[in-house]
C-alpha cells in the first residue's frame, strides 16, 4: 500500500518561508541484507522525491540505499501565488506514490 | 529516551507510527469492526489501558483480543499492527488500570520475570529491576514499563508488539522464546502492565 503524509500550511502570507514536511510508507530495502538462508534480498527503496508548485519544479530529492524505512522529508520553498503543489515519489520495482496539496497565499 | 525520539514519537502529523494508524483506521472500517463497536474515538477509548484483561475467564492482551473476529490475522502480520495501535491511540495520556480478578496470573508473570533462565542463566529482573538506568550494548535499559506499545522502533525499522520485544529479550539472553500469544507472555505482559499502573499511555510510542 503506498501509502504517504504531507504536512504543510493551508494558508501563507505572500513571500513567506514555509516548512513542507513529507512522509512517505516504504520498507526501504537496502539489497545488502541476506535471510537466514544466506540469499540476498533484492534492493527496494524509493529514488526519487519531486516536488512542483503550480508546475514549476521546486524540490528534487534522490533517495539513496542508506535512508532508513518510511523517509521523512523536509523541505522549505516560499509561497508565492495561490495553487498546487504536487510530489511525486518514484522506486525501484514500479513504485509510484503522488500526492497533490492546495496552498492559499495572503 | 532521549529528546530527538521524544519529539518523533509527539510529532502527530508525520512521526513514522502516523502511516500505521491511518492503515488501522482503514481497516477498522474494512474488516466491518464499526458494525458492533462503532466508532473507536468513542467506543475503544480507555480499552487499550485496561488490557490483558480476562475475556470469558480467560487471560488475552489487546492483539488476541483485537483478532477475536479475524482469526486470520497472524501475529506480527502489518494488519494485527496497524489494528492494535489504532485501538491503543484512543487510550493516549488515559492512566494504566489493571483490575479484576488477576491477581494470581500476575503472580505467574512475576515468577517468570524473576526466573532465571537461558544459557547465559540470567533473569528479567537482572536487568530491568537491578541495572536500570545503565547502559546495554549503547542503549539504556529500561524499567520495564510497557506503556507505548505496539511501538514504532527505531530498530526494527517498523512496528512490534510487546511479544516481539519479549522474544527478542529471551534470544538475547539465549532461552528458547515463548511461541506469539502464548499465555506465559499474556501473564508477563500483564505482570509489566501492573508493574506499569497508574502511568500514562502513550501508544503507538517511538523507541529507540
Amino acid at each position: 500500500m503506498a501509502r504517504v503524509v504531507v504536512n504543510l500550511p493551508a494558508e501563507a502570507k505572500k513571500g513567506e518561508v514555509i516548512e513542507i514536511r513529507t512522509l512517505a510508507g516504504h520498507a526501504m530495502e537496502t539489497g545488502f541484507r541476506r535471510t537466514q538462508l544466506g540469499e540476498l534480498i533484492p534492493r527496494d527503496i524509493i529514488r526519487s522525491l519531486v516536488c512542483t508548485y503550480n508546475g514549476v519544479e521546486v524540490f528534487r530529492a534522490e533517495l539513496h540505499p542508506a535512508v532508513a524505512a518510511n523517509p521523512l522529508v523536509t523541505f522549505t520553498t516560499v509561497a508565492t501565488e495561490s495553487g498546487t503543489l504536487e510530489f511525486r515519489w518514484t522506486g525501484d520495482n514500479g513504485y509510484s506514490a503522488s500526492h497533490t496539496a492546495s496552498i492559499k497565499v495572503v | 529516551m532521549s529528546r530527538e525520539t521524544r519529539a518523533m514519537q509527539d510529532d502527530d502529523a508525520t512521526g513514522p507510527a502516523v502511516l500505521t494508524l491511518l492503515d488501522g483506521e482503514a481497516l477498522w472500517g474494512k474488516l466491518g469492526c464499526t458494525g458492533c463497536h462503532g466508532d473507536a474515538k468513542d467506543s475503544m477509548k480507555g480499552v487499550a489501558a485496561r488490557y490483558p484483561a480476562l475475556v470469558a475467564g480467560k487471560l488475552v492482551s489487546l492483539e488476541q483480543q483485537v483478532r477475536h473476529r479475524n482469526p486470520a490475522l497472524a501475529y506480527e502480520s502489518r494488519e494485527l499492527l496497524a489494528l492494535s495501535a489504532y485501538v491503543a491511540r484512543q487510550s493516549k495520556g488515559m492512566p494504566i488500570t489493571i483490575a479484576g480478578h488477576t491477581q494470581s496470573l500476575i503472580e505467574s508473570g512475576r515468577a517468570l520475570f524473576h526466573r532465571k533462565q537461558g544459557q547465559l542463566n540470567l533473569a528479567c529482573a537482572q536487568c530491568h529491576d537491578d541495572n536500570w538506568g545503565k547502559k546495554l550494548a549503547g542503549t539504556p535499559i529500561p524499567q520495564a514499563h510497557p506503556t507505548g506499545y505496539p511501538i514504532y522502533r527505531l530498530e526494527w525499522q517498523g512496528m512490534g508488539s510487546l511479544t516481539r520485544r519479549f522474544r527478542n529479550c529471551f534470544t538475547g539472553m539465549r532461552a528458547e522464546p515463548y511461541a506469539h500469544g502464548a499465555p506465559e507472555l499474556v501473564e508477563l505482559e500483564l505482570y509489566l502492565m501492573w508493574r506499569a499502573r497508574g502511568m500514562p499511555m502513550d501508544a503507538p510510542a517511538v523507541r529507540p
